[in-house]
């Protein structure tokens, strides 16, 4: 397989904040990668040194197999950037917009008016083409931007933050472009600060903090270390919350939270059908008072808890047991 | 697998994506009509007030009307006026994400501020014919040939070209674009302390030594002589080749400062 992305080593710092830490991250053609971290990770400081906007400090860095310092009008022409602001021009149509693009992107009049149709018409914009833009709403916007990324017909898709700032229903539908997208062979780079999206989109999901790559693997892998679900039990009284963090202790797959002011406990489980029944069940033949039960997927801080390991659970419980 | 690296492919002409940047950037003011009303508004308000309102308490001598003197001096720094834009919208584009998406595409990286160079001269243009018919509708007249006239409304292209440079500068180094619109609000005292709306000859004395050689009062004066003929030339002491010279001189200085610090500002955003 071509890697489309290597990166060894990479630093870059930005006075005293060292964004990039010898970042070590590999892609391979074909696949949909996503970088998952925290604001301040270093999701967005890589994904504008890929983008050829920033040069690393040291380290290396090749796109498509041209090193970005050397090299960046070549990588220039594999990549497509669409950011987290639209960059699109409000008072142009949704049509012209695209045709700049490609007009930029040195294709002939007639090239670049025959790709932007051919966009929006895959993003689902046919019918808003030759509205201006300032006449679209923000899942409109986010798709056009999509669309000025993808007119220059690009090998590699960076998308930073795609669907933050839009409401549940864009985001799907952000989603649904993008895997469309996949299907026709263009290979993505995206960041999220959200666990659901990077597990709806990616095949290889890469955890980075602190400029640093954490933890990297397919989404089964990565489930596996930190435990698919969480279960998330309420009580109605204070005196409760110890009693239901031990009972609960045996069905831990990995560590168990306690938050005294809400009274909530909260497990990860690998599996959720089997566990979750046997959890409640405990839980009543304890004579405990339930206020509400969930079933929920992870956040991402508590991914971050679980791979780094801090801080540590069973000290909370002991806390919490005396 | 080893990696193919295929020859490295020519990026977009300068010429294809200069145009297609100033394309943009003039849709862009097109298509925003409160600006160009508000903006016109603005210049025949300000305009009116100083012909009819101030006209009569500044008195010319040799023979020339307030509105004859007046006018030219609107029209050169009329161009200051609407080239303060390009600070904001450069602010804007940079903020907005524009710019990245422009770096991250095979163009030279020059060319966002050509385009933006040429979008503002065809820009500055129009709005000079706007104030122009305004002032012709107040009274103001030519008394030199129709060719001086032309000449005069060219050199003021010029003048707008030469302060763009400054205005590209201040925008890409304000940060946002309220800061920028502030920055370059900074000029208004600088055309006011030029002989654009009253002669210098009625400043105090410590402010006339800058108030004649700074390079608005150049351009004004070049632009009246070009105009008024003899009788402006008469009243300012110097020829109307000398004038036109200085403007130009001091143009190219505007460029030969600005140009380059605006674009290793941008290289380096």
């Amino acid at each position: 397989m071509a890697l489309i992305i290597e990166a060894k080593g990479l630093t870059k710092r930005f006075g005293k904040t060292q964004a990039l830490d010898g970042l070590d991250l590999t892609a391979e053609s074909g696949q949909v990668v996503a970088l998952l971290g925290p604001n301040g990770a270093g999701k967005t400081t890589f994904i504008r040194t890929v983008a050829t906007l920033l040069r690393p400090d040291s380290g290396q860095l090749r796109v498509d197999g041209h090193d970005v310092r050397r090299e960046a009008p070549a990588v220039r022409r594999s990549i497509g950037l669409a950011g987290q602001f639209a960059a699109i021009e409000p008072a142009m149509t949704g049509r012209e917009n695209l045709e700049l693009v490609a007009r930029l992107f040195g294709q002939k009049r007639k090239d670049a008016k025959a790709n932007a149709s051919s966009v929006l018409d895959s993003l689902g914009l046919a019918d808003a083409g030759d509205r201006l833009v300032r006449t679209y709403s923000g899942g409109m916007r986010r798709r056009l931007d999509l669309g000025a990324s993808l007119v220059g017909a690009p090998k590699l898709l960076l998308l930073d933050e795609p669907t933050t700032g839009l409401d549940p229903r864009s985001r799907i539908g952000l989603w649904d472009a993008i895997r469309e997208l996949v299907k026709q062979g263009t290979d993505v780079l995206l960041t999220t600060q959200y666990l659901d999206e990077a597990d709806n989109l990616a095949s290889h999901i890469v955890i980075i903090d602190h400029g640093r790559v954490v933890a990297a693997g397919t989404p089964a892998e990565l489930k596996r270390r930190i435990g698919g679900k969480v279960i998330e039990v309420h009580v109605r009284h204070d005196d409760d919350v110890a009693q239901v963090a031990r009972v609960l202790q045996g069905f831990d797959h990995r560590d168990i939270r306690i938050d005294d002011a809400t009274r909530q406990v909260s497990v990860s489980v690998d599996s959720a059908g089997p566990v979750l029944m046997n959890a409640l069940r405990a839980v009543e033949d304890a004579g405990v008072d339930v206020e509400d039960v969930a079933l929920r997927q992870p956040k991402l801080d508590e991914v971050f808890l679980t791979l780094t390991g801090r801080p540590d659970a069973e000290a909370e419980l002991d806390a919490v047991a005396s | 697998m080893a990696v193919v690296t295929a020859p490295i492919p020519s990026t977009t002409s300068i010429g294809t994506s200069t145009l297609q940047i100033a394309r943009r950037a003039i849709l862009r003011y097109m298509r925003t009509p409160q600006m160009i009303v508000l903006g016109t508004i603005q210049g025949a308000m300000f305009l009116l007030i100083f012909r009819y309102v101030f006209g009569g308490a500044i008195q010319i001598e040799g023979g020339i009307s307030y509105v004859d003197f007046l006018v030219p001096g609107f029209i050169t720094t009329g161009v200051l006026f609407s080239g303060m834009s390009a600070a904001t919208v450069v602010a804007e584009d940079l903020e907005q994400g524009f710019v990245d998406r422009l770096r991250s595409l095979p163009v030279p990286r020059v060319s966002f501020l050509t385009g933006r160079a040429l979008a503002d001269t065809v820009w500055n243009a129009w709005g000079l014919i706007v104030t122009a018919a305004i002032g012709f509708a107040v009274g103001f007249r030519i008394h030199g040939s129709v060719a001086e006239a032309l000449a005069a409304l060219g050199l003021c292209v010029v003048f707008g070209f030469a302060f763009e440079w400054l205005f590209i500068l201040l925008g890409l180094i304000a940060g946002t674009p309220q800061a920028a619109q502030g920055m370059a609000l900074l000029v208004f005292p600088f055309t006011f302390i030029s002989s654009a709306y009253v002669p210098v000859a009625s400043m105090p004395g410590w402010l006339q030594g800058f108030a004649s050689h700074q390079p608005i009062t150049y351009m004004v004066n070049a632009v009246r002589a070009l105009t008024q003929g003899p009788a402006a030339e008469a009243l300012i002491g110097h020829s109307t080749g000398y004038l036109v010279t200085g403007a130009l001189l001091w143009s190219l200085g505007l460029v030969v400062v600005f140009a380059p610090l605006a674009a290793l500002r941008y290289r380096r955003s």
